[in-house]
């Protein structure tokens, strides 16, 4: 890159020094994130009772399609992924493709206000939401004061509102992040594409789905994959949308809101730890992960 | 034809006026709630009250908030500067001394950037019993400063600096180190900037891993103090508004100062490429 006509003892100084420059992180991240990795691979093949610990290969791994926690915790996931990553992403893009319009007065305005929920931190938010839903709280008086509905939605005390109150937390507190996503890509691309539409007649709703989504289309991969990532991890808001918090006993109503992450706590620190099988159950998530990110190149990134 | 598009912006101003009510209500309640009592927050009072006195004092001295936000504090500050440091020196190293072998280091750190914190969780929590640093923050420190994110981050900044000004220090005789400390950091503010804000959001808002690590009261963060105040068998929702407003508060004044770092480092370098 620089330097063709350096001595050779220049070389081995500018090598030491690279390696200088890079040693510290190298060195933290072995031992904090490279190590455990593994070893967390290794202890995924063992079974411990306390400090007893024995290896059992891949019996863990047969366990976990008979564990109906397991299953639970899976199902429950997978209904947050399926039902509010594409809600969201869709809000996102519309949010994105309103506010792209130049002619629409206080962009700027709005831009932060639907940005602002994701400065919260997301124990902050889920107990606003989780005293905003609560029986005789914030959104069911408002509900009953506007005539929608006639009695209280039991929102944190019902298997699926309590679903469904998640759905909503979750969708407030990450829209508007995915959104400013959406709006810096939106503004590289040219405004004659439009013009062009338009006069070949294209209203703002094929505009929508003929430009728009076929240009963003790197980007929507990006923003699912790392929502696919988040939303297999989720783990702050579960625990704290529940009763008791780190304490309850079960997560949401009749864990409608255990997920996999909250399992795996629950396998480390509630229960008598089991820190092999809880290993195997959390590198479920990693291979659900790569599976659903796998899946979602091959649905969208067909163009690259 | 005129009349039918000035509908449709109706319509399109309605909608935003109803997200904007959405995206900003939560805020405004939080603050409501923080001037009211615990019965008053949850039947959902959404007027000023004249609690807030008195839920700033219950606080202050029944949850020892002072101790808990120099917690949070000290752990923040050291994590922010500890991950510039290490993590920009990183990037600077791998972007300015390219070599195959440095290269092949890169691309494994990373590929482990798509790996769920929940993987190494277990050996991480073990480790750090092994080396008796549980309960200290100086293990909270430590084990988060490492990020594979905020150097991906650096290095894709860092792309675009012209290295002709590092040759160009070179030939007047300024030491490797020098011209980083010197040179680098001060003309590539913006990008230190954005990482330290990341840094610091997800420093401050931290969850999980100081949940496990840091188990008594005395160690505790805002975060975690939140947390537990909730889940306790009756809640004092006004001081658990106030307890949020306060811990929310710093990230807003960075955001408001800082709009534009903020949403780049938020965002990341992914647009960059």
């Amino acid at each position: 890159m620089m330097g063709e006509n350096t001595s050779g003892s220049f070389i081995k100084s500018k090598n030491r020094h690279g390696w200088l420059f890079v040693s510290l992180a190298l060195i933290l991240l072995g031992v904090f994130l490279f190590y455990p990795i593994v070893y967390s691979l290794y202890l995924s093949t063992t079974s411990s009772r306390g400090i007893v610990q024995k290896f059992v290969g891949f019996s863990n791994y047969a366990r976990l399609f008979q564990d109906s926690m397991f299953i639970l915790a899976l199902k429950n996931t997978l209904i947050f992924f399926l039902i509010q990553v594409p809600i969201m992403l869709f809000l996102a893009l519309i949010l994105a493709t309103i506010l792209n319009d130049k002619t629409i007065k206080f962009r700027g305005f709005f831009r932060t206000a639907f940005f602002l929920p994701a400065v919260t931190s997301l124990i902050a938010y889920t107990i606003l939401f989780k005293m905003m839903f609560s029986l005789d709280g914030f959104i069911n008086g408002v509900l009953l004061n506007v005539h929608i509905i006639k009695s209280p939605i039991p929102w944190l005390l019902d298997p699926f509102w309590a679903k469904v109150t998640l759905i909503i937390a979750l969708t407030w507190r990450w829209t508007g992040y995915n959104m400013i996503f959406y709006l810096s890509a939106l503004q590289n691309i040219s405004e004659e594409i439009y013009e062009a539409a338009k006069i070949d007649g294209a209203d703002k709703v094929k505009q929508f789905f003929y430009i728009t989504i076929p240009l963003l289309k790197p980007l929507i991969l990006f923003t699912a994959i790392m929502s696919t990532i988040g939303t297999l991890q989720l783990f702050d808001e579960p625990m704290n949308l529940s009763q008791g918090g780190v304490t309850s006993a079960t997560i949401g109503p009749g864990n409608s809101l255990l997920t996999l992450s909250v399992y795996v706590y629950n396998l480390c620190f509630k229960y008598m730890p089991n820190f092999g099988y809880a290993a195997t159950v959390s590198y479920a998530i990693v291979l659900i992960v790569a599976l659903l990110s796998i899946i979602q190149f091959k649905v969208m990134g067909d163009k690259k | 034809m005129k009349k039918h598009y000035s509908i449709n912006r109706i319509l399109v101003y309605v909608f935003l006026a109803s997200m904007f009510i959405v995206s900003v209500f939560p805020f405004y309640w939080m603050v409501a709630g923080m001037t009211n009592t615990a019965v008053e927050v949850i039947k959902g009072k959404m007027t000023f009250g004249n609690q807030t006195l008195s839920n700033i004092t219950t606080l202050f001295t029944t949850y020892n908030m002072v101790r808990i936000l120099l917690n949070s504090l000290k752990i923040t500050v050291f994590t922010v500067l500890g991950t510039l440091i290490v993590s920009s020196m990183a990037a600077y190293g791998f972007q300015t001394y390219a070599s195959p072998a440095r290269e092949k280091a890169y691309s494994i750190i990373i590929l482990f950037m798509m790996v769920p914190f929940i993987a190494l969780m277990i050996p991480l929590f073990r480790l750090i019993v092994k080396m008796h640093l549980l309960n200290t923050h100086i293990g909270l420190v430590l084990t988060s400063i490492s990020s594979v994110f905020i150097i991906f981050f650096f290095r894709q900044s860092f792309k675009a600096f012209p290295y002709e000004i590092i040759q160009a220090a070179r030939v007047d005789g300024a030491g490797e180190f020098r011209i980083f400390f010197s040179i680098f950091i001060p003309s590539m503010k913006s990008t230190y900037a954005a990482a330290a804000i990341y840094s610091f959001m997800s420093s401050w808002n931290a969850y999980l891993w100081p949940l496990i690590i840091l188990q008594t009261d005395k160690q505790k963060t805002v975060t975690l103090m939140i947390s537990s105040m909730s889940s306790a068998y009756f809640p004092e929702y006004g001081v658990i508004m106030t307890a949020i407003v306060i811990a929310t508060l710093p990230i807003i004044i960075v955001f408001f100062g800082f709009q534009k770092y903020f949403v780049q480092g938020m965002l990341g370098s992914s647009l960059k490429q």
